[in-house]
């Protein structure tokens, strides 16, 4: 984020805030909802996933700022973004392996 | 010698060198918590059973940490954005706001555990609770770290105000950053954990 704020601007940083706070409480109630559905594994992991990724999204990008960061971050994150794929990768390549 | 960028930013990266070293030690930790959900998905598409966590797991309990994590969340960044407007006694209180819901979670946690525990319930018992006790445990440690961080910043780390206000604005924001970031992993653990 920009050093630069007027007091203007973090005024409405704040309003900001308090949505995506408003938002993550929202989403918490709708993440636990969703397990009382008690779904087969498949749609319950791929909800569960989806709301917790728009959650964490919402962190990352208004409450750590990354929305209005410099590139220099980004290509950090992008680095790392791509070794968590071949990470999470991992477990299906050797099951696929395995059973096909 | 003085360190160099703690308050504007570095030319050639645009960015005070703490922000960027906090990014490279995020993305590092992305990496370790990677490291351990890619175990959880080895481990539970390894085992010929897998228990719901909702059976073995304490659902409000967890829910309540959820909500108290996310609310010191946005005390954590109101008190960078109080620093910004100026207003140091607005940071005292949202600083130690953020402690504050940070041991209540450690509290809730403790209750969580110490239930498990009293009915003879450990890491050992299955795999399940080992991969359990070692994600929950290694995210505790650091609520546990960012509290000692958030602490010494409402305390004694606090006098910087008067001698450099913007190096402390942007500790708070650093400080910000790791703390965003503990909450973020627990908004993926507790799905997985306990809902799945």
């Amino acid at each position: 984020m920009s050093e630069h704020h007027t007091a203007e601007d973090i005024k409405k940083h704040v309003r900001v805030y308090i949505n995506v706070f408003v938002a993550l409480m929202a989403l918490t109630i709708i993440t636990v909802g969703i397990s009382y559905l008690h779904l087969s594994v498949v749609p319950a992991i791929i909800l569960a996933l989806v709301v917790a990724t728009i959650k964490g999204s919402l962190v990352a990008s208004y409450f750590m700022h990354l929305i209005s960061e410099k590139k220099m971050i980004f290509a950090a994150l992008i680095l790392t973004g791509i070794f968590f794929i071949v990470l999470m990768a991992l477990p299906v390549l050797y099951y696929g392996d395995r059973f096909y | 010698m003085q360190i160099p960028y703690t308050v504007h930013p570095r030319p050639d990266t645009g960015l005070f060198n703490a922000k960027l070293g906090v990014w490279l030690f995020l993305a590092s930790e992305v990496m370790l918590f990677g490291a351990l959900f890619s175990s959880y998905v080895l481990l539970r598409e390894g085992a010929l059973t897998w228990p719901h966590g909702y059976e073995i797991l304490n659902i409000p309990l967890a829910t309540l940490n959820t909500v108290v994590l996310i609310s010191s969340s946005i005390t954590m960044v109101m008190a960078w954005a109080s620093l910004k407007l100026n207003d140091f006694a607005k940071y005292k209180r949202y600083i130690g706001s953020t402690v504050l819901l940070g041991f209540g979670f450690l509290i809730i946690k403790s209750f969580e555990y110490g239930a498990k525990f009293s009915h003879g319930i450990g890491p050992g018992d299955s795999t399940f609770l080992a991969i359990y006790f070692t994600l929950t445990g290694l995210h505790g440690l650091h609520v546990i770290g960012g509290m000692i961080v958030n602490g010494y910043l409402w305390g004694p780390g606090s006098k910087m105000w008067q001698s450099d206000p913007e190096r402390l604005t942007n500790r708070i924001e650093v400080a910000g950053l790791y703390w965003h970031f503990v909450d973020l992993v627990w908004i993926f653990l507790f799905p997985v954990l306990y809902l799945l």
